[in-house]
């Protein structure tokens, strides 16, 4: 049971993260919350990724934190994934870009609308 | 010629949104000149790319000199090839045509448009030729960012429409990078052809087949496919005519492309299609997609918003013809994002000339133009007969191969569903139609008006799109046997 708890907690903890993203994204009305969702499913993605680099027993892949203090000791099985670190990088990076894009976007709607509210934001251009 | 070549297709234009918006930036009438030499640079490199692969076989390119599976590797097929020279030229077109209609909507904003113009392109251009999944990603949102900038410059609600793009679009790639990830997990590796070979041994897990279910939702989401399209018609509508007349015929195709290049040449037909039964869902869902747009076009009073639907029901056609799963369905699908790029730039920049002449952007309000711009609306009839799938426009033939295709597969009812189709298209085209040559304005003085054209520059680029629909139609057998037949997924 704590095996099977142990072994898949973490993406347990994405799956309820991703959820919560789209939850956010679908059910609240004001944009704000809208896009704090959107990165809440962007955070879920990278835990994600971070996942599937650990294993059991490894450490970070730095040579100097090579297993046995060994100063050429490259033992692939001593050493997490660092691919999927480096991978995470540049989904950080473009997530900040979209953070950006989209805080300039609700800047232009919260001048033309006066609200960020959907709703009343859908009211205000139809009439 | 060397395989560098495939480097120069989309870094070109990357190097050049950077190069224009300085440039931009000293002098404002620098942007479009300066423009031009870049896309003029990429749309020398993607026409000489398809000259190359379509005599030696596919190139390769090692960036940075790593070799796959370590490096990211671009590859120009006959597919991507296509795909890149259908790009670039329809790209040069639109942007003939972008000078005065940009001018015109975007005054004092031309050089973002031009610098964001460049990015969009770079970014459709790099997910065509790139062998790199994770690169892909990375080309994706370079060619989205470009296109939430873009969308919103519109006029109303075209901020909030962008903003719900964005919403979605981070949701495609979201999913898309969960796929590639659980993909990643099981076989470690990202480069496409090195994952195709090792497709064989992997598909009975679970974490593959839930790939293959996010990659789907992803890629339908970038497509627009039906019902995930809920983005499309509100932010083609708002947009300013010219950025819709450069995403339209562009954005959605490059996610049909990378749709088809997921499923049938990464994750291969054996898996997709006989363990899986994902391409009976896509066809199914494409279907219900075609009938769903042409009907909701029918019900639309606005020219741009009609169009953004049939859209809708246009891009299931392609999403059916993946679904098809075989050689037909397969080279219908591929056909049709040439035929739907040509005639949707077509629709959508004569939609552009009408609100520059006449500011009149609903359908009631086309009364006697064909009198007027006799041209122009020469253009718009061939696209909405092509739209319809009148031979010898091209329209028809890409409608043809899906026929053979559902028949082959002895699907009667998708066969039915496009003849439908037809016949709903030809309803919501023929409305148009007959306000432009049949309905005479009330007022009764128009028809002194006289020849009322558009300008040179926005009326040649709509022609030459409007020849390019017959002769894509004419041409279909070359195009057919001498680029799809070679661009055949392996084992379809």
């Amino acid at each position: 049971m704590s095996e099977a708890f142990l072994g898949y907690y973490a993406y347990a903890a994405t799956v309820l993260l991703l959820l919560l993203g789209l939850f956010g994204m679908l059910m609240k009305r004001n944009l704000v919350k809208k896009l704090i969702a959107m990165n809440i499913l962007q955070t879920a993605v990278i835990l994600f990724y971070i996942i599937i680099s650990t294993k059991w027993g490894s450490t970070i892949p730095i040579l100097e934190h090579a297993a046995h203090g060994q100063e050429h000791a490259i033992n692939p099985e001593h050493f997490a994934n660092p691919l999927p670190h480096a991978l995470m990088l540049t989904a950080i990076v473009v997530s900040v870009a979209t953070t950006g894009v989209s805080l300039a976007l609700l800047i232009l709607i919260k001048r033309r609308f006066g609200t960020l509210e959907e709703n009343e934001i859908l009211e205000r251009s139809s009439s | 010629m060397s395989p560098s070549l495939i480097l120069y297709i989309p870094m070109t234009l990357l190097v050049g949104g950077l190069v224009v918006t300085i440039c931009g930036t000293i002098n404002r009438r620098l942007a479009y000149p300066v423009f031009w030499v870049f896309l003029a640079g990429s749309t020398i490199a993607a026409l000489l790319g398809l000259q190359q692969v379509l005599r030696f076989g596919t190139l390769r390119y090692e960036l940075g000199g790593w070799a796959p599976p370590i490096g990211i590797e671009y590859v120009l097929d006959p597919l991507s090839a296509f795909m890149a020279a259908l790009i670039t030229c329809v790209a040069v077109l639109v942007m003939i045509y972008a000078k005065k209609s940009a001018g015109d909507e975007l005054p004092g904003r031309d050089t973002s448009f031009y610098g964001m113009s460049a990015l969009l392109l770079a970014g459709l251009l790099g997910i065509v030729v790139t062998g790199d999944l994770f690169n892909l990603y990375v080309f994706l949102e370079i060619a989205s960012l470009a296109a939430y900038a873009l969308l919103a410059t519109g006029e109303k609600r075209a901020p909030l429409a962008a903003f719900r793009y964005v919403l979605l679009g981070t949701v495609s790639a979201s999913f898309y990078l969960i796929g590639i990830g659980l993909l990643y997990s099981r076989t470690g590796t990202l480069n496409m052809a090195d994952m195709a070979a090792q497709m064989g041994g992997i598909t009975s897990f679970r974490s593959v087949q839930l790939a293959a279910v996010f990659l789907v939702t992803a890629m339908g989401i970038k497509m627009a496919l039906f019902p995930l399209h809920l983005w499309l018609p509100d932010a083609y509508t708002y947009a300013p005519s010219t950025v819709t007349g450069l995403i339209a015929p562009l954005m959605t195709k490059v996610g049909a492309y990378a749709m088809i290049r997921l499923l049938l040449f990464v994750l291969g037909p054996a898996f997709i299609r006989d363990d899986l039964g994902a391409t009976a869902w896509i066809a199914w869902v494409s279907a219900a997609g075609i009938l769903a747009g042409s009907i909701m076009a029918i019900a639309q009073k606005d020219l741009k918003r009609m169009l953004a639907y049939s859209s809708v029901s246009q891009v299931a056609y392609i999403g059916l013809g993946i679904g098809l799963g075989n050689v037909f369905g397969f080279i219908g699908a591929v056909l049709h994002i040439l035929n739907h790029a040509l005639m949707k730039a077509c629709l959508f920049l004569v939609a552009g000339i009408i609100r520059y002449k006449h500011g009149a952007i609903s359908i009631p309000q086309f009364a006697g133009l064909g009198r007027r711009m006799p041209l122009t609306m020469a253009a718009f009839t061939i696209a909405a007969l092509s739209m319809v799938g009148l031979p010898p426009a091209a329209g028809f033939f890409s409608k043809w191969y899906l026929v053979l295709g559902g028949i082959e597969s002895r699907q009667w009812i998708f066969v039915a569903v496009i003849l439908v189709s037809s016949l709903l298209n030809a309803v919501y085209f023929f409305n148009v139609l007959e306000k432009i040559y049949l309905t005479r304005k009330d007022d009764g003085q128009e028809d002194q008006a006289g020849w009322d054209e558009a300008p040179v520059s926005m009326l040649i680029p709509t022609l030459i799109l409007a020849v390019g629909i017959l002769a894509a139609g004419l041409a279909n057998a070359v195009i057919v046997e001498g680029i799809l037949r070679k661009a055949l997924p392996p084992g379809i």
